[in-house]
């Protein structure tokens, strides 16, 4: 009999008022008893809608099963068969937006906690069983993948399962792309990351750190290196800034900087060199995702104030809404309907503060939401110290701007076939590289279906 | 991990140390630069390539220990390893062309100069060079860029070795003697860069300087390094690290390079205090051993 419990089982979560504090992860996972409980809400229902709702679709119901009869590590293998990065998904995927969307116990109630019951499984897995090295025959062909976050770690792993030799090429000194320099510890241990990329290792892929695709090597002289095969998974990392007067001043950060600097080299962390700016009162302007990811860690380095000054309202804010309900918690200020005119600075060219000016929404733009418009002679100044901004990234130029014959749009992004391909044949690329800033899954979707392109066209081409 | 194949003092702040690199080396060229991390709780620091040599697969870093990461550097010698080093980032200086340049050095920037010196002069061009120094005791790479340069001209600020005078009034004096340049590369510190920018502004000279401001990852994906360029954000590691001279906006450049001076003095600060600590320690128990 099903478990008919209208909502999931809580998950155990650090205190606001501590964590806020620390860098430790917030949420805790579930136990091996909440974990089996909420397994047994699912209904295990003949058309599991959730499996078509995951891009790696992942035999949710199944592993779900497998849960609830205590056989964890039976759920762990059928996840890992489709996705390669379980401990990372169960933790950042959007699940809310995919897999547990098409829930059917979402319509009267909460959806089956698809990702916390993923994470509690990986987590088990990497507690309780040593990673054993799977025999895997090669077949001598070599791929080239350039970039170490989602898509490329992905799409290294299945290339490597199918037998070929994988090079991962990434340009800073670790492993795991926007895992390690974008999402923060408190949301995403680096340990867990570091586990997969280990794991990779295992199965045969070789990691080059350090290691720039389009100015150490470029894509053709990888070719010229004997890789047969080339996928491109090098993100959206170039930061936006608004053009707005006082961006150069000292204290204005783009959150690609502000969150390296944490999350990748360390800068809360007294054993590192890395500096940062001890900032009392800290303006996030953007309502995304890595808006909230800058928040927090400005709330955590201990900062007093910390605004999200986005331009539209909480509606139309693209962050998840457990990021958003988690940043209230800490005691973040939202001051939606809010856009910045100018950032001021103080005589010795420091921030002190930064002017907004009111907004409303007006009609629908072609985004589908509603349109902020500025309220005219709204404009008022918030005392800050230090504004970060986190209004979006578009693809580095280095690889396109360095491989002839491959196609880009206006934006910069990448153009790739249904498979992947892009416009150089042997070339592949996915994840944010071709679809500009976007999800984790995504790109692990993309990785995986261009491995599978890359499988077809080696063999093929014999 | 990068060997060091080779250390030399090159003054007593100075050192040249030659890393072993063999793609970078391959690639490299004049105005490029690379960013090394001494271990793992070091900074990314970038470091124009002073030069190269492909067939030996050696990169040749010229530096002055400033902070904590080329502070620790400088201790290393021969034989030993640097955890991360990567390149060659940047654009390569911009050589095609030009017939009569004056390349102008100031203090350890001339380690910068030597490489685009050597490369105009391998191109064809006819090369003046001037290098500055606060006296004679600093003097670096003489040698090197005498053997790149058609007229090498030494400048210290007391006169204790070659002209007396500074690199901007040489410049000035070279122009009014009728020296015609088609391009003036100016590397050294950003006050330097400005004055030197604005000695050629009223003849048109076009001036390209090297600049060096604070950065990550050296690919274009933290934004830290940007400057503003003919009233333009450009970051300097992927649309630089040369700049016109004449567009840059040096008093903004200078500002944002003392991002964490407060940070950095405390920093050194708490570690002297700790040395200290450290030292009346010791003295304690040697007084105690008596």
């Amino acid at each position: 009999m099903a478990n008919t419990s209208k909502t999931k089982v809580p998950m155990p979560e650090q205190k606001p008022d501590v964590r806020n504090t620390n860098f430790d992860e917030v949420a805790l996972g579930y136990t091996e008893e909440m974990a089996k409980e909420e397994a047994t809400r699912c209904l295990n229902c003949p058309t599991h809608p959730c499996v078509s709702g995951c891009p790696v679709n992942v035999r949710i119901p199944d592993f779900i099963a497998k849960v609830v009869a205590g056989d964890f590590e039976a759920a762990y293998q059928i996840i890992t068969a489709t996705n390669c990065l379980p401990a990372v998904c169960g933790r950042v995927c959007t699940q809310e937006s995919q897999c547990e969307s098409k829930c059917v116990r979402g319509k009267a109630g909460e959806s089956v906690g698809i990702g916390r019951l993923e994470r509690f499984v990986a987590d088990y897995h990497m507690a309780h069983v040593k990673e054993s090295v799977p025999e895997i025959k090669t077949n001598g062909h070599r791929v080239a993948v350039i970039g170490s976050g989602p898509s490329g770690l992905t799409c290294a792993g299945d290339l490597a399962r199918l037998g070929y030799k994988v090079t991962i090429f990434e340009a800073f000194h670790k492993a795991g792309g926007v895992l390690v320099y974008g999402i923060p510890e408190f949301r995403l241990p680096k340990a867990i990351v570091q586990k997969e990329v280990d794991r990779l290792e295992t199965l045969g892929v070789e990691v080059r750190t350090n290691f720039v695709i389009g100015k150490t090597l470029t894509v053709d002289e990888l070719f010229s290196e004997g890789y047969e095969a080339i996928f491109i998974g090098s993100g959206a990392g170039l930061p936006s800034f608004m053009g707005i007067e006082g961006e150069s001043l000292i204290g204005v950060y783009s959150a690609n900087e502000y969150l390296t600097r944490v999350n990748l080299m360390k800068a809360y962390s007294d054993k590192y060199d890395t500096p940062i700016r001890k900032s009392r009162s800290v303006a996030v302007v953007g309502g995304g995702n890595v808006a909230m990811d800058a928040a927090r860690t400005a709330k955590r380095l201990g900062a007093e104030k910390v605004y999200i000054v986005y331009r539209r309202s909480e509606a139309e804010m693209p962050a998840r809404a457990e990021e958003v309900h988690h940043a209230k918690e800490e005691g973040i200020e939202f001051m939606c309907l809010n856009n910045p005119v100018k950032i001021l600075g103080s005589e010795n060219g420091e921030v002190r503060a930064i002017e907004v000016i009111s907004m409303e929404l007006g009609e629908p733009d072609a985004s589908g939401r509603r349109k902020p418009v500025a309220v005219a002679g709204s404009e008022h100044e918030i005392e800050v110290d230090t504004v970060i901004m986190s209004i979006g990234t578009s693809p580095n130029p280095l690889i396109r701007s360095t491989t002839e014959g491959l196609d880009a749009t206006s934006r910069g992004c990448l153009v790739t076939d249904e498979n992947m391909a892009t416009s150089r044949p042997g070339v592949y690329a996915g994840g944010d590289a071709v679809t500009g800033a976007a999800t984790v899954i995504l790109a692990m979707g993309a990785g995986k279906k261009a491995a599978a392109a890359i499988d077809k066209y080696i063999q093929e081409k014999g | 991990m990068f060997k060091i194949v080779t250390k030399r003092q090159l003054n007593e702040a100075v050192t040249l140390m030659e890393v072993e690199a063999p793609y970078i080396a391959a690639k490299a060229k004049a105005g490029q630069f690379i960013i090394f991390r001494i271990d793992q709780f070091g900074e990314r620091v970038p470091l124009t390539i002073a030069d190269h040599d492909a067939d030996k697969g050696t990169v040749t870093i010229i530096f002055q220990a400033v902070g904590s990461s080329t502070k620790a550097l400088a201790q290393l010698n021969e034989g030993d390893y640097i955890l991360d080093f990567v390149g060659p980032l940047g654009n390569a200086t911009e050589i095609e062309g030009y017939k009569n340049v004056c390349v102008v050095g100031g203090g350890v920037g001339c380690a910068i100069a030597y490489p685009s010196a050597k490369a105009l002069h391998e191109a064809g061009a006819h090369v003046d060079m001037i290098a500055g120094f606060r006296n004679k005791d600093i003097v670096i790479l003489e040698d090197e860029m005498r053997a790149v340069s058609d007229n090498l001209y030494v400048t210290t600020d007391d006169g204790s070795y070659g002209e007396k005078g500074f690199v901007t009034n040489k410049l000035q004096s070279l122009i009014d003697a009728g020296n015609n340049y088609d391009l003036v590369i100016a590397i050294g510190p950003i006050p330097m860069m400005k004055f030197l920018s604005e000695v050629t502004r009223p003849y048109g000279i076009k001036t390209l300087v090297s600049l060096n401001p604070i950065m990550i990852d050296g690919t274009g994906m933290c934004g830290g390094c940007r400057v503003t360029v003919g009233g333009k954000i450009r970051f300097a590691c992927v649309d630089g690290p040369d700049f016109d001279g004449h567009e840059v906006d040096f008093d903004e450049l200078m500002r944002r390079n003392t991002y964490y001076k407060t940070q950095e003095r405390e920093r050194a600060d708490h570690e002297c205090r700790i040395l200290k600590m450290g030292e009346q320690a010791e003295t304690s128990e040697q007084k105690e051993g008596k």
